[in-house]
């Protein structure tokens, strides 16, 4: 266990690549390498799935491979995903522990490095840990349970709370809606459910951490939160995995339902190491006069595909996604936006910031529909790009269908660059390089990182920091 | 400890034409000096050069801060040494404030954990700001972003301010400043002034030396000092004109 012990280092802060560590392997489920069917009654029995359970993977299952890969997508890169090659589940145990204490020693010391805890008794409402395939623990604030709060995995939302559960699962994404969320339905484990009860106000937010530890590995959270008439929620996950020569695949399927006048914010800071292919199916559906805001932030992975959405089903009910992807050498940020507008008085709001360097890639990909018959619909979409160096690129494809005439919409889009010059004039007055970039990078999505909760901000620039000094050669 | 900023022979080349043809030039701490000379005659050049800019490759010859060399160490390693250029065409920040800017460029100069105190911080920034008449409501905007041609230089010199460098090059502050903005401007540098510091201010005009009053003048032409001599030299330049040393530079 040397390499354990040379990792536990206690200065976390000044750690450069602080997601970038790995303990041995200790698994007791090991689902093995390769997808059959066989995999999947192997989770069935880990998990004590219900029999509707394996019949919707197995479906799914089928789904996957009948689908082709998303080719509106743009990039090559998916066809060098070789699904083969991934093992898909790997737990210590299906059943997450409710104190850090009873939590194994690895797993644990994961998280303190990721500062878990610390913020657990911070600022958290409740706090969800994933490893690999499972929660590892998992609680939520006494008094917030006792507002009638659930917050528990999948496996335990699907057992214990059926009637809510299975009203909405997999309604607001299909399994057939691309052969990702496929492949999610076929083997999702872990990930959160969350039910909050008419008019109740959840003050401090929920955290998911999803944490991958091994190699040739999938993770397929699945997530369904449900803030019920008049409710309200933030709910916020953090993503990392350790740095591997292989390729690692994360593929969340993420659920939202807003009832009547209900606010829900789900907040995203992923950093995922650069050997991940992160294809996400996120969406959520607002009923009348409520609100459903995506913040997502996208730092790292090889290739990220991802396009938070809302179905804007009732009547006055609001969209918005505020979206920051960084593409750092050799990285393609593949994200965007997609609001659905399906009732009268709709709005939506879309605000992207892309930031690509060296020979990073960044591009948006939007949907605003409004059909015909809809009327006093809005949308507002702006896209900001900013390029460090020569060799990035950018690309815009807002794609917005518009139909009617009671209905506005207004786009934006703008290019800008961080020149030699600017560069040069920061380090003339002491900064590094890698310093001179990262103000350059907060200065462009100041404005935006201002309307994100206070904590989420912080973590956010420091991740900026930490990815900035490392992209300097 | 020698306490100057040396200037040995230096050659220097853009894209593999040689604008400095072995330049001499020894400013000591507590002085003033300018340099004189003809547009294109490689003042900027030479400031670039000693600030570390990537473009050029220095050919031959040595810059030296308090007899240490400075060639070969990245622009913000000789800034934290203590050179600061005033930039003829300074560079804007979209979305970095003043203040962050200030803010970082002094943490910078810290050790890590000992980051300037906030309210300190603001005073000498508002200090600094009501010496040069510049407006607070500054400290918010970007950097250099849409400010007049005289702002920028203003906001030059303050960063020079708060910086407190061992040596300063003023590269054509005065450019594009109106008779009002000079003099506060030159306010600014006067009170800099100190045994501390060493300064050489870049010029085209004579009019600057006039508020700026220098201990040795030097003049430029062509990437080489042809004459140096008292204050009294950058009146008789503005008399006889450029010609006058150009003939000096070919004899
Ligand atoms: N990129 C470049 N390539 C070639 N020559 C250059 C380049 N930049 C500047 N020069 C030349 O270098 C000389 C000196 O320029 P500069 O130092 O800006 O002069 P000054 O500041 O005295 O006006 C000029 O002749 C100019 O044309
Ligand atoms: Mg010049």
């Amino acid at each position: 266990m040397s390499e354990a012990t040379t990792l536990e280092k206690p200065d976390l802060k000044i750690d450069q690549d602080e997601g970038n560590f790995s303990y041995p392997e200790d698994y007791a489920f090991d689902a093995g390498t390769g997808l059959t069917e066989k995999t999947i009654d192997y989770i069935c029995e880990v998990k004590e799935d219900p029999d509707w359970v394996r019949e919707f993977r197995k479906k799914a299952l089928r789904i996957f491979r009948e689908k082709p890969l998303p080719t509106h997508w743009a990039s090559k890169d998916l066809e060098n995903i070789h699904f083969d090659d991934f093992r898909y589940y790997l737990s210590k145990g299906a059943k997450p522990k409710r104190t850090w204490d009873e939590v194994p020693d690895d797993v644990k010391r994961t998280f303190e490095r990721l500062g878990i805890p610390e913020k657990e008794r911070a600022f958290l409402a409740g706090v969800e840990a994933q490893f690999d395939s499972e929660a590892a623990y998992s609680n939520i604030k006494k008094a917030v349970a006792e507002q009638g709060v659930i917050f528990v995995g999948s496996r335990e939302g699907l057992k214990e709370h059926p009637e809510i559960f299975r009203k909405w699962f997999g309604k607001v994404i299909p399994t057939a809606d691309n052969k990702f969320s496929a492949l999610n339905s076929a083997v999702f484990s872990g990930g959160s459910f969350i039910y909050v009860p008419k008019g109740v106000k959840v003050k401090h937010p929920l955290q998911a951490y999803f944490r991958i530890n091994a190699e040739n590995f999938g993770q397929f959270e699945r997530t369904l939160i449900i803030v019920d008439e008049g409710a309200e929620l933030t709910y916020m996950e953090g993503c990392t995995a350790p740095k591997f020569d292989s390729v690692t695949l994360h593929s969340a399927v993420v659920e939202l339902v807003a009832m009547k006048g209900a606010k829900l914010q789900y907040i995203t800071v992923q950093n995922w190491s650069p050997n991940v292919f992160n294809l996400v199916t996120k969406r959520g559906l607002a009923h009348e006069e409520s609100e459903i805001k995506w913040i997502d932030c996208n730092i790292g992975s090889r290739l990220t595909m991802k396009y938070p959405g809302v179905i804007l089903k009732g009547r006055k009910a609001r969209g918005e996604v505020l979206s920051i992807a960084l593409a750092n050498n050799g990285q393609h940020q593949d994200t965007g936006a997609k609001m659905i507008h399906a009732a009268d008085e709709t709005t939506s709001n879309i605000i992207s910031k892309s930031i690509s360097i060296g020979s990073g890639r960044a591009t948006y990909r939007g949907l605003v529909h409004i059909p015909r018959h809809l009327k006093g619909c809005k949308n507002n979409t702006e896209c900001d790009a900013l390029l460090i160096n020569t060799e990035s690129r950018t690309d815009t494809y807002p794609a917005i269908v518009t139909r009617g005439e009671g209905n506005s919409v207004q786009h934006e889009a703008s290019v800008s660059k961080v020149s030699a010059e600017q560069i040069f004039y920061m380090q003339q007055r002491g900064l590094s390089e890698g310093q001179a970039m990262s103000l350059s990078v907060n200065g462009f999505v100041n404005e935006l990182v201002r309307q994100f909760p206070m904590e989420y901000s912080v973590e956010l620039k420091r991740l900026i920091d930490l990815e900035m000094e490392g992209s300097v050669g | 400890m020698k306490s100057t900023l040396e200037i040995k022979g230096l050659k220097a080349a853009i894209n593999g034409t040689e604008i400095l043809h072995g330049l001499n030039l020894t400013v000591p701490k507590g002085e003033v000096h300018a340099i004189m000379g003809k547009n294109g005659s490689g003042k900027s050049t030479l400031a670039k050069v000693m600030a570390g800019h990537p473009d050029y490759e220095v050919t031959g010859g040595d810059v030296l801060l308090d007899g240490k060399t400075i060639l070969g160490l990245d622009p913000d390693v000789r800034a934290r040494e203590g050179l600061f250029l005033a930039f003829q065409y300074p560079s804007e920040i979209p979305g970095v404030t003043i203040a962050n800017f200030m803010r970082a460029a002094l943490n910078a100069r810290r050790p890590e954990g000992q980051e300037v105190d906030a309210v300190e911080y603001y005073n000498e920034l508002y200090k600094k700001m009501d010496l040069l008449k510049i407006d607070r409501s500054f400290t918010s905007r970007a950097v250099n972003d849409g400010f007049s041609g005289g702002e920028k230089k203003k906001n030059e010199i303050l960063q020079m301010a708060m910086l407190e460098p061992k040596y300063a090059v003023l590269d054509e502050t005065d450019s594009g400043l109106d008779i009002d903005a000079l003099k506060i401007v030159s306010h600014g540098v006067n009170s800099l002034r100190g045994p501390k510091m060493g300064i050489l201010v870049i010029t085209h005009y004579q009019r600057l030396l006039d508020y700026i009053v220098p201990d040795v003048v030097h003049v430029m032409v062509d990437g080489r000092i042809v004459k140096s001599g008292p204050k009294e030299l950058a009146l008789e330049m503005e008399k006889k004109g450029y010609d006058w040393v150009e003939n000096l530079a070919t004899v």
